[in-house]
């Protein structure tokens, strides 16, 4: 089992910050992604030498929110939806802590749209790693807010009518002051864009492509894990690039990078002013 | 797990020459065969094919002289169950 | 707010300065008539005392955003309305099933859906006891004066905090609404209870460790009990379990560690029962006018008495039967269409005759509606 004890190589960062008396391996089918972007979080967190006491990670519900469960920190598996505001109350009450939410397309962007929205509109600081498989997995394959049109889902058997929307765009027109895109195979772009999303101070999306497999690619014909993974390879374009391709040659194209950033102030800095001016000696 | 992988990799890329020499000290890597789930994900990402699928499909180092530490093996795992004896 | 003055408050209000003497330094909110003023005063308030007030997005985002704040370690509160309520019971379930201390203030209005936004009811106290889903034990209080909705909710909060439970305080739009002077209580007047800190060892810690009461320490984020927290039916180390051994140990916790003391939960207020013949149960703002009826009855010679419940969740059935023991005749007053009677018609043997008097067209009881359903009962 794993022992929590300082890592000898590099690779075995890992074991230092699994939980331990925690079961593994752990739930995900073999080949999910959120594996891999677990990986990339606990590096991210050994690079910005957090100490495991300062860091709350707070998920919803959903594939990717049993991540929390199964690492040494303070872990915050809450309801469908609203890990952003349970978030806000844990950062907003102790703004000393370093808080990331763990998210999937259909707890953040469906049920959980709304909280969304305002937490990017409020640019507190909180980290959301959303973990975007374009489906409902936990629930067996259903059709979520990023799963494209015409895609196959269980409650899309005909074909999906409706039109998806990109997180990114929605993050960064509703206030987030950090945006970046990633996939589970650029797994080491991926770490570095959650170090950068949790160095910044406001509300920072670090959108993290992965492949579902067992229901959007069955369902899709798209082939299994690998075959999933290795399709980001072909269809990631570095941002950069991206600015110089036209709408045709971004067709189906991941454009995978830093986004967008602002220099909006921070929650709870502004509203530790106000109590600095008002607080009664 | 699909069979297609382990046939793309064994096309002609050149195989870089590893610093390491194995021959003397442990595997290069260590693979936690309980946590693996033989999703094939190293297997088909190893560019130097280090990899041979056993039986249940999880990874034999049955190439380790051509490992050359790139990490990305144990950077892709999504069971975390690889780590490097070296780096 | 010096402690020890009196102030004009109106309940909202006073729900507040209750609050912040219990200890209450977060408070998310929306707004929602008719309890709005709970938000507007705690936003003033609480930057006073370096504390922090958040208007969430929705009141789903009020109740997580409080239920977080609890956990990683502040006394919290929210205030809303039946609709509101109505939106929050799933996460309400969530610090159930977390054994997370909030407060929930339900200034209730008339119902259901949108209903009557300004206008008294009492049709929420169900929602009180079963508004999640599932099984779990429900503390619920209702306070009926401006100057005891300031108390009550010190005593929502020591409940809160010494059970590790979700505490609703029941108001309603007239006591929410109304205003009387109160006195805000002097450092120490009160006692003040707070949630069970951990002393053990974090490799020895277990969240939700079997204590001989059934409370688990519960620290706050960064103590170094670094644990897990979840709304999956979990173990004693807050893992996710489905065995079938296990979960009902979680499930017989959440409700043994509140019925094992019951009776320091219950709380009444009695008056004039010693040799009554008719028993008047009421709670909330219909409980002062069951108290004027009853002292009018009494100085016109009928034997009539007041039990009031200021603790309706857990329901004291033990203290009903016992106070009811000797009289022939129970009427049960309330602002809806008769919630709290079922209750009592569960405790009270047949042989006694038990009588409703509902009012919902959106005006409170008046002691003669009291007084002309005494003259019809006797």
């Amino acid at each position: 089992m794993t022992t929590a004890t300082k890592p000898k190589q590099k690779s075995d960062v890992f074991h230092q910050y699994l939980r331990p008396k925690k079961k593994f391996p752990n739930v995900w089918c073999p080949g999910c992604g959120i594996g891999i972007v677990m990986g990339a979080f606990i590096r991210a967190i050994d690079k910005l030498g957090l100490s495991k006491d300062e860091v709350v990670l707070v998920s919803g519900i959903g594939c990717s929110s049993r991540f929390p469960v199964y690492l040494d920190f303070n872990s915050l598996h809450t309801t469908h939806g609203r890990a952003l505001p349970f978030a806000t109350g844990v950062k907003f009450s102790r703004p000393d802590l370093k808080v990331i939410v763990i998210t999937g397309d259909g707890d953040a962007l469906a049920i959980g749209g709304n909280h969304f929205i305002h937490a990017c509109r409020r640019n507190i600081d909180i980290t959301a790693i959303l973990i975007n498989n374009h489906i409902y997995g936990m629930t067996g394959g259903q059709g979520s807010p990023t799963t494209p049109s015409e895609a196959f889902s269980t409650t899309t058997p005909y074909g999906n009518v409706e039109k998806h929307f990109e997180p990114c765009d929605l993050a960064a027109a509703a206030g987030a002051s950090y945006v970046a895109r990633g996939t589970v195979y650029h797994a080491v772009q991926l770490e570095k864009a959650i170090t950068q999303a949790i160095e910044n101070r406001g509300f920072s999306l670090v959108e993290a492509i992965s492949n579902c497999h067992t229901y959007f690619g069955r369902l899709n014909r798209k082939g299994d894990g690998l075959a999933m993974i290795q399709s980001f390879k072909d269809r990631a374009v570095p941002v950069a690039r991206a600015g110089k391709m036209s709408e045709e040659e971004l067709e189906d194209k991941l454009v995978i990078g830093k986004l967008h950033t602002t220099g909006a102030t921070e929650f709870c800095d502004e509203y530790q002013k106000v109590i600095d001016a008002h607080k009664e000696k | 797990m699909s069979e297609t992988a382990q046939s793309e990799n064994t096309g002609s890329k050149p195989k870089a020459q590893s610093k390491y020499d194995y021959s003397k000290g442990p595997l290069p890597l260590n693979i936690n065969m309980s946590w693996c789930k033989a999703c094939n994900i190293c297997i088909a990402l190893c560019p130097q094919q280090v990899f041979e699928p056993d039986r249940d499909g999880k990874p034999i180092q049955a190439r380790a002289e051509n490992c050359t530490q790139c990490t990305i093996c144990w950077v892709h795992c999504p069971d975390l169950a690889i780590t490097s004896n070296y780096k | 707010m010096s402690n020890g003055t009196r102030k004009l408050l109106q309940g909202n209000a006073s729900c507040v300065h209750g609050a912040l003497y219990a200890g209450m330094r977060f408070f998310a909110g929306y707004p929602i008539t008719p309890s709005t003023e709970i938000a507007e005063v705690s936003s003033r308030e609480l930057p006073r005392v370096g504390g922090k007030f958040i208007q969430m997005e929705d009141e789903i985002g009020s109740i997580a955003a409080i239920i977080g704040a609890s956990i990683a370690g502040s006394k919290v509160m929210t205030g809303t309305s039946g609709p509101g309520y109505s939106l929050m019971v799933e996460n309400i379930g969530y610090a159930y099933m977390s054994e997370t201390p909030v407060v929930v203030v339900n200034v209730q209005r008339g119902g259901p859906s949108t209903g009557l936004p300004t206008k008294v009811s009492q049709s929420d106290t169900q929602q009180a006891r079963w508004g999640p889903h599932g099984d779990y034990t429900a503390i619920a209080i209702a306070p009926s004066t401006v100057e005891d909705t300031l108390t009550e909710t010190i005593r929502a909060f020591n409940l809160a905090e010494r059970f590790r439970t979700p505490v609703t305080v029941l108001l309603d739009e007239v006591i929410g609404h109304s205003r009387a002077m109160v006195k805000i209580p002097e450092e120490g007047e009160y006692e003040i209870i707070n949630r069970v800190k951990a002393t053990s060892s974090p490799e020895e810690f277990e969240a939700f460790e079997m204590t001989p009461n059934l409370i688990s320490p519960m620290p706050a984020y960064g103590e170094g009990y670094r644990y897990n927290v979840s709304g999956l039916t979990h173990d004693t180390h807050g893992f996710p379990t489905n065995r079938a051994d296990e979960i009902p140990i979680k499930l017989n916790k959440l409700r043994d560690k509140i019925m094992n003391y019951v009776d320091e939960i219950t709380k009444l207020r009695v008056e004039f029962m010693d040799d009554a013949d008719i028993a008047i149960i009421s709670y909330g703002s219909v409980s002062r006018t069951a108290l004027q009826a009853a002292s009018i009855a009494r100085q016109a010679g009928f034997k009539v008495g007041c039990i009031q419940l200021c603790t309706i969740w857990p329901f004291p059935e033990k203290e009903i039967k016992a106070l009811c023991e000797n009289c022939s005749k129970i009427i049960v007053g309330e602002l809806n269409m008769g919630q709290i009677v079922e209750e009592v018609r569960k405790v009270i043997s047949d042989d006694k005759e038990i009588h409703t008097l509902q009012r919902y067209d959106s005006e409170i009881l008046t002691p003669m509606q009291m007084l002309e359903k005494l003259e019809e009962v006797l």
